[in-house]
């Protein structure tokens, strides 16, 4: 479309609209992709299954079941039969519910995750970005040391040292995304301190606490938003990487696609599918944010601009 | 007195590992209340830096700025940084060249307007919201009451001119500074722009200096007219005197490249030759001595002074004859 028709069409959709921010503007563009629609498809469809899995789960997913129990050998894992679809787990529960509740503990570890990993991430960067000077390089030296280390080692090395519980993964992947997101924001603040507009606010004598948090803090938050998007799909990947390890939570029998995975690990001979599902649910899922992180990335990326 | 007094500015921008550079030097003038100065140059002459120093919006690090700005007796260059910002806003003010990305594109210009009177005016949000309104009213916005509720970008860019006006004068500072504020829009708009900007300011009585590089800007607007060349003034002198009897050969050559249309047609236009990056620096002459037609020894060895003539001050050793200028008719 050529720019012209573009602004016009803007112009009609503006009109028509009253108001419109520059970011309701950016996610309209967003969604003309339909790679990011996909994107959407997948996070909305596993927010709702999170949501809903333990009231649509046919079974309880934590208590183990004779008829399944009863069957249960070292070599023989009971495959789908009436009433469980997809047979049992290694401990006779069954596996097609703890897949399905699955979703809420998944998203439970990538949200908080993120979560925390934005907060501090943004305390720093925003702080930096906010003072620059001495500030600036003292947090972004400390940043730089995080980075150094590589991501995956970095995280080992928290979950080794705190008890092995939800929350140590869950602080230990955070940890991953703090110097991503302090970077980025320390970054944003910075060009945004140079800007025109930040620049005409100073010249109307605007304080600087309302410059930052009006002005600068609020034109920088773009990309952190997108970087958290991304991140949702890493932290799934590195907690169960963490299960996996065995630096995870200790509560095997939580429903948790990281740790079901992690504990298959040693009946890949015997019931593949144990092992097969979840990897599979965390490849759709972390594809999902993905998806949606770069399409929201590519739309707020004034050289995208179409 | 006069409402602002500059004297002797200089701001030398310092970088580690690069030669010092002056961006201006020994640049004064004043402007009486009320009045209109122009601040005319091209690219690099320093205008803008000059402005930014007034308003003491340069950088901390890397700009050092000498000499003095009075405004209405009180010494701006050693104000505090907060004594500075109760200042900025109230009694300066400042439009700048691109609208667009002067104003904040995340928030309405409603909220941009009532910062300024919340900040200077101690208002309510309620009763800076009216007055926002009278203020777009003013600057002629169409249908002030919905548009304050609009973000930057759902404006055009004259309206966005309008508001940034509108923003400026909202706390009716005594001094406006115009940097270039109409050098980004188009040519039917640059008139309207101008004649709100000269109407508002008699309105209200502000000083106003036009910082620009137009010299049908300056045509139409000011009183005083300081012409910059490598960060001095070069010329100084009433409008009309300007325009009718340029004298340096710099303005001279504005005027020259500016096209006619009385001109017949099909005579060619007279650049200035060369460019800012051929100056000498003024330590061993006149800066604008390589690019000069008549430019003779004595200006590449001795740097010339700003001295009194005729009715004006000038920076030359060999100034235009007088009735060879051209006429402001003409623009």
């Amino acid at each position: 479309m050529s720019i012209l028709s573009t602004r016009k069409a803007d112009k009609i959709d503006s009109l028509a609209e009253g108001g419109t921010s520059l970011a309701m503007d950016a996610l309209r563009r967003t969604f003309r992709s339909p790679v990011a629609i996909l994107g959407l498809v997948i996070v909305g469809l596993f927010v709702i299954l999170a949501i809903i899995s333990p009231f649509i789960a046919p079974k309880d997913p934590y208590r183990p079941y004779p008829e399944l129990k009863s069957e249960l050998t070292p070599s023989n894992i009971p495959g789908p039969m009436p009433g469980f679809l997809l047979g049992s787990d290694q401990n006779g529960y069954d596996f097609f519910s703890r897949l399905l509740v699955g979703a809420q503990q998944t998203l439970f570890v990538g949200v908080f995750a993120t979560l925390i990993g934005v907060a501090i991430g943004m305390i720093i960067g925003g702080l930096a970005g906010a003072f620059g000077g001495w500030v600036d390089s003292v947090l972004m030296r400390l940043t730089d040391i995080m980075l150094s280390i590589p991501s995956l080692l970095l995280a080992i090395s928290i979950a080794a040292l705190l008890p092995g519980s939800q929350w140590t993964v869950i602080i230990a992947v955070a940890m991953i995304g703090v110097p991503v997101f302090a970077r980025l924001l320390r970054g944003a603040m910075m060009a945004q301190r140079s800007s025109d507009h930040v620049l005409a606010a100073t010249a109307l004598g605007v304080k600087r606490k309302t410059i930052v948090f009006r002005h600068m803090l609020p034109n920088s938050i773009g990309p952190v938003i997108v970087q958290a998007t991304l991140t949702l799909a890493t932290a799934i990947i590195d907690a169960a990487a963490l299960s996996f390890l065995g630096l995870g939570d200790s509560d095997w029998r939580r429903a948790e696609w990281g740790l079901m995975l992690g504990n298959a690990q040693e009946l890949l001979s015997v019931k593949p599918s144990l092992a097969f599902f979840p990897a599979i649910a965390i490849i759709i899922v972390a594809l999902g944010f993905t998806l949606l992180g770069e399409s929201m990335r590519e739309s707020l990326d004034p050289k995208n601009r179409r | 007195m006069a409402l602002l007094d500059v004297r002797d500015l200089s701001v030398v921008f310092k970088r580690k590992g690069t030669r010092p550079f002056t961006a201006v030097d020994g640049v004064s003038f004043s402007v009486e209340p009320g009045q209109t100065v122009g601040l005319v140059g091209e690219s690099g002459s320093g205008k803008s830096v000059t402005s930014l120093a007034i308003m003491g919006l340069l950088p901390k690090r890397g700009a050092e700025v000498g000499g003095s700005v009075t405004f209405s007796g009180t010494e701006l260059l050693t104000l505090s940084d907060k004594q500075l910002r109760d200042r900025r806003g109230r009694d300066l003010g400042m439009v700048f060249q691109d609208p667009l990305s002067s104003l904040n594109p995340v928030i309405t210009i409603g909220l941009q307007i009532t910062e300024v009177l919340e900040r200077h005016r101690g208002m309510s949000r309620k009763e800076a919201r009216v007055e926002a309104a009278e203020l777009l009213d003013r600057v002629g916005l169409p249908d002030p009451g919905r548009r304050i509720d609009e973000y930057p970008h759902q404006l055009s860019g004259g309206m966005r001119q309008r508001v940034l006006i509108a923003i400026a004068l909202a706390c009716r500072p005594k001094l406006l500074i115009a940097d270039e504020p109409t050098t980004a829009l188009d040519v039917t708009i640059q008139a309207q722009i101008l004649s709100l900007l000269s109407e508002l300011v008699s309105e209200t009585d502000t000083a106003l200096i036009m910082i620009t590089h137009d010299l049908g800007v300056v045509a139409g607007l000011c009183d005083d007219v300081n012409v910059m060349y490598g960060g001095r003034i070069v010329e100084r002198a009433q409008r009309h005197d300007l325009f009718d009897r340029s004298r340096h050969p710099y303005t001279h050559g504005l005027l020259q490249s500016i096209p006619r249309l009385d001109a017949p047609r099909g005579e060619p236009l007279t650049p200035i030759r060369g460019s800012v990056s051929d100056n000498i620096e003024w330590e061993q002459g006149c800066a604008f001595a390589p690019r000069c037609p008549n430019a003779t020894d004595v200006c590449w060895s001795d740097p010339p002074e700003l001295k009194a003539d005729d009715g004006r001050m000038l920076r030359c050793h060999n100034p235009v004859a007088i009735g060879d200028a051209v006429t402001e008719g003409a623009l």
